[in-house]
C-alpha cells in the first residue's frame, strides 16, 4: 500500500485554514483599490516590496489578500456543489441500481442525457437567465456532477444487491426503502467519499473556468478563476497577476486528486481486510 | 410425530420469462411440511430446489420470474395471495430462511449485534438493553462462545462457521414455524458441517419448528431428515420416509442418484454416474422428464408424464412402473 501523502494533506489543510481565517490573516482588504500601487511585482522581483508580498493587480489590490479570500469562494462552491450534486447522484444511483426495471431505465437515460449537455454552455445559459452569483454557480456545477455520481453508485449497488445479506434482510421482513437506507447506503458510503474527494478538483476547475468566462462569481469578489481572467490582458508585463492564482488552483487540485487516490486505496475493502 | 401440515405446497409452478424463452424452473411441485419435522429436498444443481424455496418466500426478482400457478399454504392460508406488505410480516416471523453462503449473508458494515438487533427490533419494538440481552441469548443458543464479545465484532472478524451460526441466530430470532435451509453447510468445511447440522437439529427439536432442508448430499439427508423429497427438472419425482427411500428407492432417478453416492467400502476407483444430461428447462420432454436417461423407459414414459403412485407407507413416486403394484 502506498504511503500517506503528507504533503498533499498539508496543502489541503493549509488552504482550508486560509479560507476559514482569511479576514484575520489578510493584511489588506481584497477589494479596496490603491491605484498608486498598481501592478507591483512580488517582493523577490525588482521593484517589489515587502508591503505586498505577492504583488498587486491592475487596480492596486493585494494579490495575497485576494488569494486568501478566493480560497473561500472555491471551497464554499466545492462544498455546496458536491453536497447537492453528489447527494442527488447518490440517491438516484441507489434507487436506480436497487429497484431496477423501468425506474432504472428512466433514471439512467436521464443520466445519459445529462452527459450529452455541454456543461460550460449550459452554465453560461444559466448565468444569463438567472444572473451571476454563487447560487447560479453551485447549480451549474451540481448539474455537471450528479450524473457521474449516479453512474458509479448504481454500478456498485448492482453488485451489492446480489449479495445474500440483502436477501436475508428481506427474509427478516425489511421493506425496500429500509433495505436501501440501512443495508445498501452504508456499503456505498466509502465509494461516495472517494468520489467526493476525486471531484473536488473538478469543481475547483469548473468554478475557475466559469469565473474566468464571466459566468461565475461577479467581480469584485475575488475568486481564483476570476483572478486568472483579470490578469490575462497583461500576461506579458505583469504575469504574476494570473500565474499566482493559477498555481494555487494547480496545487489544490493536484493535492486533492492524490489524496483521493490514496483514500480510494485505503477504503477498498479488498485491501482493507489484509 | 403429529401429521399436521404447517406448510403445504400444491402444484407450484414458477417460470422465468427471458428473451430467449420461458424457463420452467419449477413446474408442478406439491409438497407438505409437517409440524416439527425435517424434510429434505434433494436433487442435482439446477433442478429447481432453490427456486422452490424462493417461490415460497416470494423473493424472486419480479422482473423475470413469476409464479404462474399453485398455492403455498402456511397454516391453512395461501400466502401467494397476500400483498407484499403482508408478506413482510410473514417473513422472519412465520417463515425464515438460511442461505448457502455465510460470507455474503451478513452486511459487512454492521456488527453482529446490530444485525441481530434489527431482526429483534422489527418484531418486538423493545428497548435497547432488552434487545441486547435477547441478542446475547440468541448467540448462546447457536453455541457461539463468548457471545458478549462476539456481539460487538464485525462479520470479517468471524470464521465462516461462526458467520453461519449468526445467520442461524437471526433466522430463528422470530421463532418461525417454518425454516427453509438452502444448502446451509455447502460453504463450510466438513468438520464444521457436522457441528452445524447437529446445531440445526437441536434447535429444531427445542422449538418444534419445521425445516425444509435443501441439499444435494444424501449423507446429510440420512443424518438430518425424517422425510425426503427428490426433485428432478422442476418436479418432485419421489417423496417418502428417509429410511424407506434409501433402502428401497422406487423412482429410477432416485435409484441412480443413490447409486452414484461414492462409498468408501467398495473403493474400485470408479464413480457411478448417470448417463446423459438433465433436460433443458426451456424445452422439456412431453413425458417423464427422466425418460431420456432412464434404462426402463418405454414409449408411454416418453409421451405422458406419469401419475403419482403409492410406493409404500407414506411413500409416493411418479413412475409408470409402479402402476398396478
Amino acid at each position: 500500500m502506498r504511503s500517506t501523502p503528507w504533503i498533499c494533506i498539508l496543502v489541503i489543510v493549509t488552504m482550508v485554514f486560509m479560507a476559514v481565517f482569511a479576514p484575520l490573516l489578510t493584511p489588506y482588504s481584497p477589494i479596496d483599490q490603491t491605484l498608486r500601487d498598481k501592478l507591483l511585482p512580488p517582493f523577490w522581483l525588482e521593484g517589489g516590496s515587502m508591503k505586498y508580498l505577492l504583488g498587486t493587480d491592475a487596480f492596486g489590490r493585494d494579490i495575497l489578500s485576494r488569494l486568501l479570500y478566493g480560497a473561500r469562494v472555491s471551497l464554499i462552491v466545492a462544498t455546496l456543489a458536491l453536497t447537492a450534486g453528489g447527494g442527488v447522484g447518490l440517491v438516484i444511483g441507489i434507487v436506480a441500481g436497487y429497484l431496477g426495471g423501468t425506474v432504472e431505465s428512466i433514471l439512467m437515460r436521464l443520466v445519459d442525457a445529462a452527459f450529452t449537455f455541454p456543461a460550460i454552455l449550459f452554465a453560461l445559459l444559466l448565468a444569463v437567465t438567472m444572473g451571476q452569483g454563487l447560487g447560479t454557480l453551485v447549480i451549474a456545477i451540481s448539474l455537471l456532477l450528479w450524473a457521474s455520481f449516479a453512474r458509479v453508485i448504481r454500478g456498485e449497488v448492482l453488485a451489492l444487491k446480489q449479495r445474500d445479506f440483502v436477501a436475508l434482510a428481506k427474509v427478516r421482513g425489511c421493506s425496500e426503502p429500509r433495505i436501501m437506507l440501512t443495508h445498501i447506503l452504508p456499503n456505498v458510503l466509502s465509494t461516495f467519499m472517494v468520489l467526493v474527494t476525486l471531484n473536488i478538483g473538478v469543481v475547483v476547475i469548473a468554478e475557475a473556468s466559469l469565473s474566468f468566462l464571466g459566468a461565475g462569481i461577479p467581480p469584485p469578489t475575488p475568486s481564483w478563476g476570476l483572478m486568472v481572467s483579470e490578469g490575462r490582458g497583461r500576461i506579458a508585463d505583469a504575469w504574476w497577476v494570473s500565474l499566482i492564482p493559477g498555481l494555487a488552483i494547480t496545487a489544490l487540485v493536484l493535492s486533492v486528486n492524490v489524496f483521493g487516490d490514496w483514500l480510494r486505496d485505503r477504503l477498498d475493502p479488498r485491501l482493507r481486510q489484509l | 410425530m403429529s401429521s399436521e401440515n404447517v406448510l403445504e405446497i400444491r402444484d407450484l409452478a414458477t417460470y422465468f420469462f427471458l428473451r430467449r424463452g420461458v424457463v420452467k424452473a419449477v413446474d408442478g411441485v406439491s409438497l407438505s411440511l409437517r409440524r416439527g419435522e425435517i424434510l429434505g429436498l434433494v436433487g442435482e444443481s439446477g433442478c429447481g430446489k432453490s427456486v422452490t424455496a424462493l417461490s415460497i418466500m416470494r423473493l424472486l426478482p419480479r422482473s423475470t420470474a413469476r409464479t404462474v400457478r399453485g398455492e403455498v399454504c402456511l397454516g391453512g392460508e395461501n400466502i401467494l395471495a397476500r400483498s407484499q406488505r403482508e408478506m413482510r410480516e410473514i417473513r422472519g416471523r412465520r417463515i425464515s430462511m438460511i442461505l448457502q453462503d455465510p460470507q455474503t449473508s451478513l452486511n459487512p458494515v454492521f456488527s453482529v449485534g446490530e444485525q441481530l438487533r434489527e431482526a429483534i427490533f422489527k418484531r418486538t419494538r423493545q428497548r435497547k438493553a432488552e434487545i441486547m440481552k435477547e441478542a446475547v441469548g440468541l448467540l448462546r443458543r447457536v453455541e457461539i462462545a463468548a457471545p458478549d464479545q462476539r456481539i460487538g465484532q464485525f462479520p470479517h472478524q468471524l470464521s465462516g462457521g461462526m458467520k453461519q451460526r449468526v445467520v442461524g441466530a437471526i433466522s430463528i430470532s422470530g421463532q418461525p414455524e417454518v425454516l427453509i435451509a438452502d444448502e446451509p453447510t455447502t460453504a463450510l468445511d466438513a468438520t464444521i458441517q457436522l457441528q452445524y447440522l447437529k446445531l440445526l437439529k437441536r434447535l429444531q427439536s427445542e422449538t418444534d419448528m419445521a425445516i425444509l432442508f435443501i441439499t444435494h448430499d444424501f449423507g446429510v439427508v440420512a443424518r438430518m431428515c425424517n422425510r425426503v423429497a427428490v426433485m428432478y427438472a422442476g418436479r418432485i419425482v419421489e417423496c417418502g420416509p428417509v429410511a424407506q427411500i434409501l433402502e428401497r428407492p422406487s423412482h429410477p432417478y432416485t435409484q441412480a442418484l443413490i447409486a452414484s453416492v461414492p462409498k468408501l467400502a467398495d473403493a474400485t476407483g470408479k464413480l457411478t454416474t448417470i448417463d446423459g444430461q438433465p433436460p433443458s428447462l426451456m424445452n422439456l420432454p412431453p413425458g417423464c422428464r427422466f425418460a431420456p436417461r432412464c434404462a426402463h423407459a418405454d414409449p408411454r414414459c416418453r409421451s405422458i408424464y406419469p401419475s403419482t403412485f403409492t410406493a409404500g407407507v407414506d411413500h409416493t413416486a411418479d413412475c409408470w412402473r409402479l402402476e398396478g403394484q
